[in-house]
């Protein structure tokens, strides 16, 4: 049996889970409209490579990654694209980016896919391309590319592949959906993982508010891979963090500034494991998610499995959503989400829940009063930062002291918040100063860039006149020379010349 | 000569204070020649704030110059692309009082880039001759164009172009710039949802 540690604060918020009955996964209908967000993660947006009214078929791509740090974008029906444009998407700015907006033919016909074959002969690079080539990136929320994660460079060397099962987040089942209704996938998707990152042992971690999720995998394991460990341990938010499973399941932190890799584990989410055995056995990219609709404000909560690019209202609708008059749309969960300001905004590779509460349910935050310095946030905090400290910080914009205080260690959980008796909204101060440091950080590197190349420019300018001033004293000194050496004095010869000329015409004609 | 020494102690300390007025003297003036220093660190330190857009907005022909005509002691608010984070930066950097930006030179802007409309263009070359940084591309009566991520913003190339087609566009823009505001600076949608605190207490 693994010993199970315990993480610094944490909390118990209601967890609310049942509302979304876990464990049924129900089919949606194909809205009239897809639209496919460029940016569906982190990194650099994908570039179109479709151009307007063109018919494409499912699983075509549509966009192709720039960068290393980047995933294409796959069409998850067939249909035509009918524009390439600005609008809006679910992000916490409310900006509108560029998106292709396709209208399925309602066919669905699939483009011809192919497999890998038998991946355990396949050389792991070569899977590495597909799970690339099939615009897989982290589905547990923050959309990181997965061939970059698993391709942590040769220095490091992965003993394990550690599945993260907590979804720790209330409300949100989509995973505990994913772990019942298709463990053989996730079994068998775990085994490819393990084969491209080279680990030796594989880790599978889940709540133990999920007994039927730990039934199904452990049952799916026993009977394809009995070396797969299964852990349950302790409900306690925000376990599911990736540094914070990390030390529940193994006792080790990841180092300040690091990535698990730096101490031997890959951490993925189960969605991400069986989009990789899709891409791997079935030759799929991702197109489709599973997705949470909850919150007392539908008629119908479950968790679906949606096309990405299906517009946020629609699947509300589908859900029976009976909206409140200045109803909020949460996209993501009630900790660490954020309020949905256009809800044509299409869902994502992120995507893993959408949540409407009630005013009851979840009302609005109250105005923040001052800090009375209870130290409650630093109690909570799973990170063992200071977050009272890190407020008044953010506040005064001190810089210094923030990276000091080790702000880019948190994780924005909201556990701060939550325990907030004065209602402080604590992970925006953290979120924004984040934003403004590294602003800073880029704009420190552009100004330094400047400066080499005004001086650069300065240089050059510097010897092109330097080499000018040469050349003409050269000149200068090349004609003296010629007057000193007995030669006729350059003007007089001038003079002479020209005189010539003119006897010449007045004696010609 | 040793005996005179010891015998007279006002000699002896006069010998002894006098020889060691030499070895320092020697110390300092070998530190002097073998540590020197080229350049004015101050002015190295100062330059190093300054946002580097050598618009001359200042006074001054570039970054450079105002950074030594600062630690000459000239004022340090007269650079509106820096804003008043320069001017922070500056203060503490030299403890002195931050002053407000001197409206004199002009106001802080957001940060732009200039755009060539290049049907404009007419290949005159006389925008690239501007640029402090050479960040625009082009030869003579062929198109230019600027490299946006080199451009500072300046607008010095705007006053030679012939044919007015330089225009100044925000630098960023679009989704990509974008990070959440302090609580209060933004419009009451970015609040997070965190608190739960009814539930929790009905609980």
């Amino acid at each position: 049996m693994r010993v199970i540690h315990d993480i610094h604060g944490g909390i118990h918020p209601p967890e609310r889970k049942e509302l979304s009955r876990p464990g049924v996964l129900d089919q949606v209908a194909l809205p009239p409209l897809l639209v496919l967000p460029l940016r569906q993660h982190l990194g650099a947006p994908a570039q179109p490579i479709v151009s307007l009214g063109d018919r494409v078929l499912a699983g075509e791509k549509l966009a192709e990654p720039q960068g290393l740090v980047s995933v294409p974008i796959h069409a998850p029906t067939s249909g035509t694209v009918r524009a390439i444009e600005l609008r809006p998407i679910a992000h916490a700015s409310g900006l509108e980016d560029l998106c292709i907006v396709l209208e399925p033919d309602g066919e669905d016909r699939w483009v011809t896919l192919s497999g890998a074959g038998d991946w355990r002969q396949c050389d792991p690079a070569d899977l590495l391309d597909l799970v690339r080539g099939a615009g897989i990136a982290g589905m547990g929320g923050a959309g990181f590319p997965t061939a970059v994660k698993l391709n942590p460079g040769p220095s490091r060397q992965i003993e394990t592949l550690l599945i993260n099962g907590t979804e720790c987040e209330p409300y949100i089942s989509a995973d505990d959906t994913l772990m019942q209704c298709r463990a053989d996938a996730l079994i068998e998707g775990a085994q490819i993982l393990a084969h491209i990152v080279g680990a030796s042992h594989i880790l599978i971690g889940i709540e133990d508010n999920k007994p039927a999720a730990i039934a199904r995998v452990t049952d799916a394991a026993s009977r394809i891979d009995t070396a797969i460990e299964i852990a349950s341990f302790p409900t306690k938010y925000p376990s599911g963090g990736e540094k914070q499973i990390i030390e529940i399941l193994t006792g080790q932190q990841v180092p300040s500034g690091g990535i698990p890799a730096d101490i031997g584990l890959v951490c993925v989410n189960p969605g991400t494991v069986v989009a990789v055995r899709e891409a791997i056995i079935e030759g799929k990219p991702l197109t489709h998610r599973i997705v949470t609709l909850t919150g007392e404000a539908l008629a119908r909560p479950g968790n679906v499995i949606a096309c990405l690019g299906t517009p946020i209202h629609f699947l509300l609708e589908q859900a029976g959503i009976a909206a409140e008059p200045q109803q909020r749309i949460i996209h993501g969960g009630p900790m660490m989400g954020f309020a949905v300001s256009d809800l044509n905004a299409p869902i994502t590779k992120i995507t893993n829940c959408l949540l409407a509460p009630t005013q009851t349910e979840l009302p609005l935050p109250e105005p923040a009063k001052p800090c009375i310095r209870c130290g409650h946030c630093a109690e909570a905090c799973p990170a063992s930062l200071l977050p009272q400290q890190l407020y008044w910080y953010a506040r005064a914009k001190d810089q210094e002291q923030l990276t000091e205080h080790r702000l880019f260690d948190c994780i924005e959980c909201g556990a701060c918040a939550y325990v907030c008796p004065s209602q402080i909204p604590l992970v925006q101060y953290y979120r924004a100063a984040k934003g403004q440091i590294r602003d800073s950080e880029q704009e420190r590197r552009r100004s330094d860039n400047s400066r080499d190349r005004f001086e650069a420019r300065q240089a050059r300018l510097e010897t092109e006149l330097a080499a000018r001033e040469a050349k003409r004293a050269a000149r200068k000194a090349a004609a003296t020379d010629r007057a000193n050496a007995g030669g006729a004095d350059p003007i007089q010869a001038a003079i002479d010349r020209a005189k010539a000329r003119k006897a010449d015409q007045e004696t010609s004609p | 000569m040793l005996s005179l020494l010891t015998d007279h102690s006002l000699l002896m300390a006069l010998a002894a204070l006098l020889s060691l007025g030499a070895i320092f003297g020697g110390l300092l003036g070998f530190a002097a020649v073998r540590f020197k220093v080229e350049g004015n660190p101050i002015s190295e330190q100062i330059n190093a704030l300054l946002p580097q857009t050598q618009c001359g907005q200042c006074g001054y022909p570039g970054c450079r110059p105002y950074s030594e005509a600062i630690a000459e002691g000239d004022a340090i608010n007269k650079c509106p692309p820096g804003g008043e984070e320069t001017i922070q930066a500056l203060a503490d950097l030299l403890d002195v009082e931050p002053q407000p930006l001197d409206a004199e030179h002009g106001v802080e802007k957001e940060p732009v880039v200039a755009w060539i409309r290049e049907d404009e263009c007419i290949g005159c070359t006389k925008c690239i001759q501007a640029c402090p940084v050479d960040a625009i591309l082009g030869a003579a009566k062929v198109m230019h164009t600027v490299i946006a991520d080199e451009c500072t913003g300046c607008d010095l190339c705007l006053d030679p172009c012939p044919v007015d087609c330089i225009d100044l566009i925000p630098r960023k823009q679009g989704i990509g710039f974008w990070h959440w505001p302090l609580p209060g600076d933004g419009a009451a949608r970015f609040d997070i949802i965190a608190s739960d605190n009814a539930t929790r207490d009905a609980a």
